[in-house]
């Protein structure tokens, strides 16, 4: 099933006339509405007449989130606040809240995305869907939530914490769907087996997102439960969950790119890189009203694909995220990503362990310490049973990684947190 | 009959042995014994307690990695050489001694606690040999 075959399945040809005028139309706006990007595009010498379709794009300025936190609260607003009728907010790692707004009409788009990535994952007005990311400030429990009453399915607005109530509900209502984190459902799934409960639900599909995964885990997901899991994208500064999704062919996530048009840049020359070529993931938004962004770097790093997809769809692909751009260490000449640590470590269970990677310079020499804490299920009392973690941990940063990494067993919690989120990287290098 | 050891990770960090002892003084457990595992990179510590599922539980809610394990208890006489002529049935039997340690019983004989692989047969093979196996409730009534 597809939900808008017009948009969703349309020729490049139509989609790229399309793009264009609303590109324009968006310009337009944010150049009379929003004093912010009024000055970037006057500092580098554009108006809104000199961007005619898509193939201008590149003309325009980029955003970052530093601008977005720059100009709190509602400083990129290119409405008045009367014609607001949400507000999300996240905070990020270094502690400041990015505040995000929404028209009705966004709200409805928003709605009309996140109702096409689930009709992509098979779910229909004839399912239960429980929701069961976070509802709040939180952009994922609304969103999801808002896209699968528009279509028609049965929502169950669980929200987290309470898994016993979950799986309870999940049996007695005979929940075919399900909305939350990757790891979230994981642990669902651990609550069922060890009540002898897998037999009796009835769930087909899960729509997983909000995190980093693997295909691991993925696969992990689909046995345990015997469902299929999808993945679905989002960021609350291009909207929230529904940006992208995959269908049932699992080969990258369809964007759904007459709402939010993609580039992917080189990080440090800022040019576009060849389809198929790793870079970030820029987006600029061509219907939204709220909070229009230009080219919005979202430092994930992703290649895309214009191929027609075997599901009948024209919306182009991009692959399982590699990394995050503003992450990238260079350790003795390699490019290493914290998420690839993170994605090799979940390699050694269901989720990841807190991890620090310490970065030094020993004799000209760059050295990396990985630490990880030593959570109960990893925990033995016999020494040689730590140490062959230890080995095998340090085997599997090993091929992940194509550099050596030590690996110290450290304690639960003795990593550091801020604002409840680990810092994964320290950098000893900078401070020399 | 196994006894509950209770195991704990260390990092090899100044106080942190300190800490473990103070949440278990907080808890009213009593330690009967207590041997650590020190490497060069962590430690492991392992103990006896009069309460084993209590002590656990409070080492979890402050945040330690810590478990329960079976280990094996065995009386030996102070008689010479005996604690070779065990050790030496065991291997006959091919089972591995991972670990052991001194428990004081407070009584005359000296008793050891042992952790090997198949634990179950390590008891029969000893018991078989007519060692006397230190029960959980002697355990729970030794005084210290
Ligand atoms: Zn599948
Ligand atoms: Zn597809």
């Amino acid at each position: 099933m597809i939900w808008n075959e017009t948009k969703e399945c349309m020729s490049r040809d139509e989609k790229i006339v399309l793009q264009g005028a609303r590109l324009v139309k968006t310009v337009d706006r944010v150049y009379h509405n929003v004093p912010f990007y009024r000055r970037k595009m006057q500092s580098l010498g554009i108006e809104p007449g000199d961007i005619r379709g898509i193939e201008d794009l590149a003309k325009l300025p980029f955003t970052t989130k530093v601008d977005l936190r720059d100009n709190y609260p509602f400083g990129l607003f290119a409405v008045p606040q009367s014609e607001i009728v949400r507000i999300h907010a996240s905070s990020g790692t270094t502690g400041k809240t990015t505040v995000v707004g929404y028209t009705r009409r966004d709200l409805d788009i928003w709605s009309e995305c996140v109702a096409r990535a689930f009709t992509m994952t098979g779910v229909s007005k004839n399912d239960i869907i429980q929701v069961a990311y976070g509802y709040g400030l939180f952009t994922g429990g609304l969103g999801a939530h808002n896209g699968a009453e528009k279509l028609g399915a049965t929502v169950v607005p669980m929200s987290t914490g309470n898994t016993k109530k979950l799986t309870t509900m999940m049996i007695d209502f005979g929940v075919t769907a399900i909305a939350c984190t990757p790891s979230y459902l994981l642990h669902i799934a651990e609550t069922l087996e060890e009540n002898n409960q897998i037999d009796k639900i009835k769930l087909k599909v899960a729509i997983c997102g909000a995190e980093p995964w693997t295909e691991n885990m993925r696969r992990q997901i689909e046995t345990k439960l015997n469902i299929c899991a999808h993945d679905i994208y989002g960021l609350s500064e291009v909207m929230g969950p529904g940006v992208a999704c995959d269908c049932e062919y699992h080969r990258g996530l369809h964007v759904y790119d007459d709402h939010f048009l993609p580039e992917v840049i080189n990080p440090d020359t800022l040019e576009a890189v060849e389809n198929g070529e790793t870079g970030e993931l820029v987006f600029t938004t061509i219907t939204k009203e709220g909070i229009p962004l230009l080219r919005y770097r979202t430092r994930d790093l992703t290649s895309i694909s214009y191929d027609t997809c075997e599901c009948g769809r024209t919306l182009p692909r991009i692959s399982r995220f590699k990394g995050r751009s503003d992450d990238m260490l260079i350790i003795r000449g390699v490019n290493v990503f914290p998420s690839q640590v993170e994605a090799a470590l979940l390699e050694m269970g269901e989720t990841t362990p807190h991890y620090i990677m310490i970065v030094d310079r020993v004799n000209n020499l760059d050295t990396l310490e990985v630490q990880v804490e030593v959570e109960e299920r990893f925990f033995s009392d016999e020494v040689k049973e730590l140490e062959k973690l230890t080995k095998k941990i340090e085997h599997v940063l090993q091929h992940a990684l194509g550099i050596a990494a030590k690996v110290k067993l450290v304690e639960p919690k003795s990593i550091e947190r801020s604002m409840g989120k680990a810092i994964h990287v320290i950098d000893k290098r900078k401070l020399v | 009959m196994f006894i509950k050891q209770l195991s704990v990770f260390l990092e090899n960090r100044e106080g942190r042995l300190e800490d473990v002892l103070q949440v278990l003084k907080d808890n009213e457990v009593n330690i009967i014994s207590l041997s650590l595992a020190d490497t060069e990179k962590f430690g492991i510590l392992r103990m006896l307690v009069n309460k084993p599922e209590a002590a656990n539980g409070a080492l979890k809610r402050n945040g330690f990695s810590s478990k329960l394990t079976d280990v094996l208890a065995i009386k030996i006489s102070h008689r010479v050489g005996m604690l070779q002529e065990l050790l030496e049935s065991i291997c006959e039997e091919h089972i591995n001694i991972e670990y052991m340690y001194a428990l004081s019983t407070g009584k005359d004989d000296a008793s050891m606690v042992l952790k090997t692989s198949n634990l179950d047969f390590a008891e029969k093979t000893l018991r078989a040999k007519g060692v006397e196996i230190v029960t959980p409730e002697e355990i729970a009534d030794i005084q210290v």
